[in-house]
């Protein structure tokens, strides 16, 4: 009996070891992102590092590491995926939710599944072949490889988020708001945009959110579409590189324990912490939102 | 009113256009890609080692090695990610801790992949100092793949009816003779499904391998979890991006392409089968 109780010990101990282990490994790329990246500290001033925009590591002479551009870059091709994706996204959730009959739903349902399982190299390689030359040929311009084109495929690995996490919350509005609303003689339009999706407004604020988060995080499509010019970009036509796709370039060829290798940590570690900071309020709208249901 | 009854058939026709430019997305992806590529893809074109430069020639050590890496984070992140969402859902008590537990496999989720390449060059490259290799990557691919595991396990076992849990207590069974007996038999087909679904995105994952083991080119296959490996999704980006001639091996890039798809909707497939089998047994 004695044993059998060691066991079941044993065994609670084991299952609560794997349980903590995503604590431990949140904790253990924060700290190895962190230990990595301040090294380079030692050799690139902080402001410069922030502030700069010239990000040259093996600049004959004098180095720079400024991720300026880089930064803006990210968040100007994020800003161009979410002005396509948001309005399609939700549209398309609240087609399915609303007007679409059991059968369409479902079948919509599982295309979004499909177009959320497409590889992301693949998209990218789509941007190369198909949307590449086709915004170099509509805008006349010679090469199709820039943040247009990275904004378009964002904006396609955003969409399965962004739908099915709307399409779920306008799908939890009780019938009776809607009920309500067409006894005050509310047509089904009128009622889904006064009613239906301001209500539901605080799943839709997180699935943005969330396929924020993916956008910026994307590596394989902007590494492939966007050209890779480390330059500050001053239009959608202008070719550009991320913080994702500098660090994938970068890697791989730089010297272990060197500046430029500590820099790219850096840059990873921001990177980490702008996409905690988009969970954390998806995060804090969540809580905000079953807060004020119970 | 009549003004009214045009604002809803404009809106409503908005609301059907993007689902039917969302659908159309889809298609021109799988479209292009089904056209094009099957021209180039043959018995020879899976089978045979790249030639001449990787102008000719197949894409086997490429299938292989994604198979191998996948196998490997198959290995690693399944039993971790099925403990953990045991954890979740049997043991832990709804406090500060499962909070936080929860907490950290939601962010874990939001990580981008290639965060979780610097973390395999930091810990299992250098750190653990397996090199560039098979296992590195496996295990990077693993850890990234653990937060999908773990959540939706937890959600195959949560469907699980408490009776089944009560009734083997009554009869004397200690809790992990319940679980066992009683809780995972049942949840398996969720566990199953869910894990192939996971699986199907760490094989066509490229960032988190580019650095811990993924090579452009190797003449033979891997012979050990220490050595380098030819991956599919790699394999396309190098094609694509990296190669001498570029116009020259569109078609193995296309063929390359619809193989990953292939195996990917393979896997999709085998979840969903094993979802409808598994259903009519059980009777769910």
């Amino acid at each position: 009996m004695n044993l059998k109780k060691i066991k079941e010990k044993a065994i609670y101990v084991f299952f609560f070891l794997t349980g903590i282990l995503a604590v431990i490994i949140l904790l253990g790329i924060f700290l190895m992102l962190l230990i990595n990246g301040l090294q380079a500290f030692k050799d690139v001033k902080l402001l410069d590092f922030f502030f700069g925009t010239v990000w040259n590591p093996s600049a004959y002479g004098e180095s720079s590491y400024g991720i300026l551009s880089m930064v803006v870059s990210t968040f100007m091709v994020t800003l161009g995926a979410m002005m396509i994706a948001v309005p399609l996204g939700i549209g398309t959730a609240a087609y399915i939710a609303e007007i679409a009959n059991q059968r369409v739903g479902d079948v919509l349902r599982s295309i979004i599944g499909i177009l959320a399982g497409i590889p992301s190299v693949v998209i990218g390689f789509i941007g190369i072949v198909l949307v590449g030359p086709f915004i170099a040929k509509v805008f006349n311009l010679s090469s199709g490889l820039n943040a247009l084109n990275g904004s378009i495929l964002l904006a396609v690995m955003s969409l399965p988020t962004i739908i099915s996490i709307s399409e779920g919350a306008i799908r939890k509005i009780p019938k009776d708001f809607k009920i309500a609303s067409y006894a005050l003689g509310a047509n089904r339009w009128t009622t889904l945009i006064r009613v239906t999706i301001p209500a539901a407004f605080s799943g839709i604020i997180v699935s943005i959110m969330l396929g924020i988060g993916r956008a910026i995080g994307e590596t394989m499509t902007v590494l492939m579409a966007t050209g890779n010019a480390p330059a500050m970009p001053h239009s959608f036509f202008d070719s550009v590189s991320t913080m994702t796709a500098t660090i994938a370039i970068e890697m791989g060829e730089v010297p272990y324990g060197t500046t430029h290798y500590y820099a790219l940590f850096a840059v990873g570690a921001v990177l980490f912490i702008v996409s905690l900071g988009v969970n954390l309020i998806a995060e804090l709208v969540t809580a905000k939102y079953q807060g004020r249901r119970t | 009113m009549k003004f009214n009854r045009i604002k809803e058939i404009i809106g409503f026709g908005l609301l059907i256009l993007s689902a039917v430019l969302v659908v159309l997305i889809l298609g021109i992806i799988i479209f292009d890609i089904a056209i094009k590529g099957f021209g180039a893809i043959s018995w020879g074109f899976l089978i045979d080692f790249p030639k001449e430069g990787m102008t000719k020639g197949g894409i086997f050590p490429a299938i292989m090695g994604t198979i191998f890496v996948t196998l490997i984070t198959t290995l690693f992140s399944i039993p971790l990610g099925v403990s953990a969402a045991i954890y979740l859902s049997e043991y832990a008590i709804e406090g500060r801790l499962t909070r936080i537990v929860r907490a950290a496999i939601r962010n874990l989720a939001g990580i981008p992949s290639i965060i979780y390449g610097l973390f395999g060059v930091a810990i299992f490259v250098q750190g653990l100092n397996f090199g560039t290799s098979v296992l590195s990557s496996g295990l990077t691919l693993g850890l990234l793949t653990l937060p999908w595991i773990i959540a939706t396990s937890e959600e195959a076992l949560k469907t699980v009816p408490q009776s089944y849990r009560v009734g083997a207590l009554a009869l004397g069974a200690t809790k992990w003779q319940a679980i066992r007996s009683n809780v995972l038999p049942y949840a398996f087909p969720g566990i199953l499904t869910s894990s192939i679904l996971g699986l199907s995105r760490a094989a066509g994952e490229t960032a988190p391998i580019l650095f811990t083991g993924v090579a452009f080119f190797i003449p033979g296959l891997p012979g050990s979890v220490f050595d380098q490996f030819m991956a599919l999704p790699y394999h396309i980006y190098i094609l694509s991006t990296q190669h001498h001639a570029i116009d020259q091996v569109r078609p193995l890039a296309y063929g390359t392409t619809l193989v990953l798809i292939a195996i990917v909707f393979l896997l999709n497939l085998a979840a969903i089968i094993v979802r409808y089998r598994f259903k009519k047994k059980y009777y769910i």
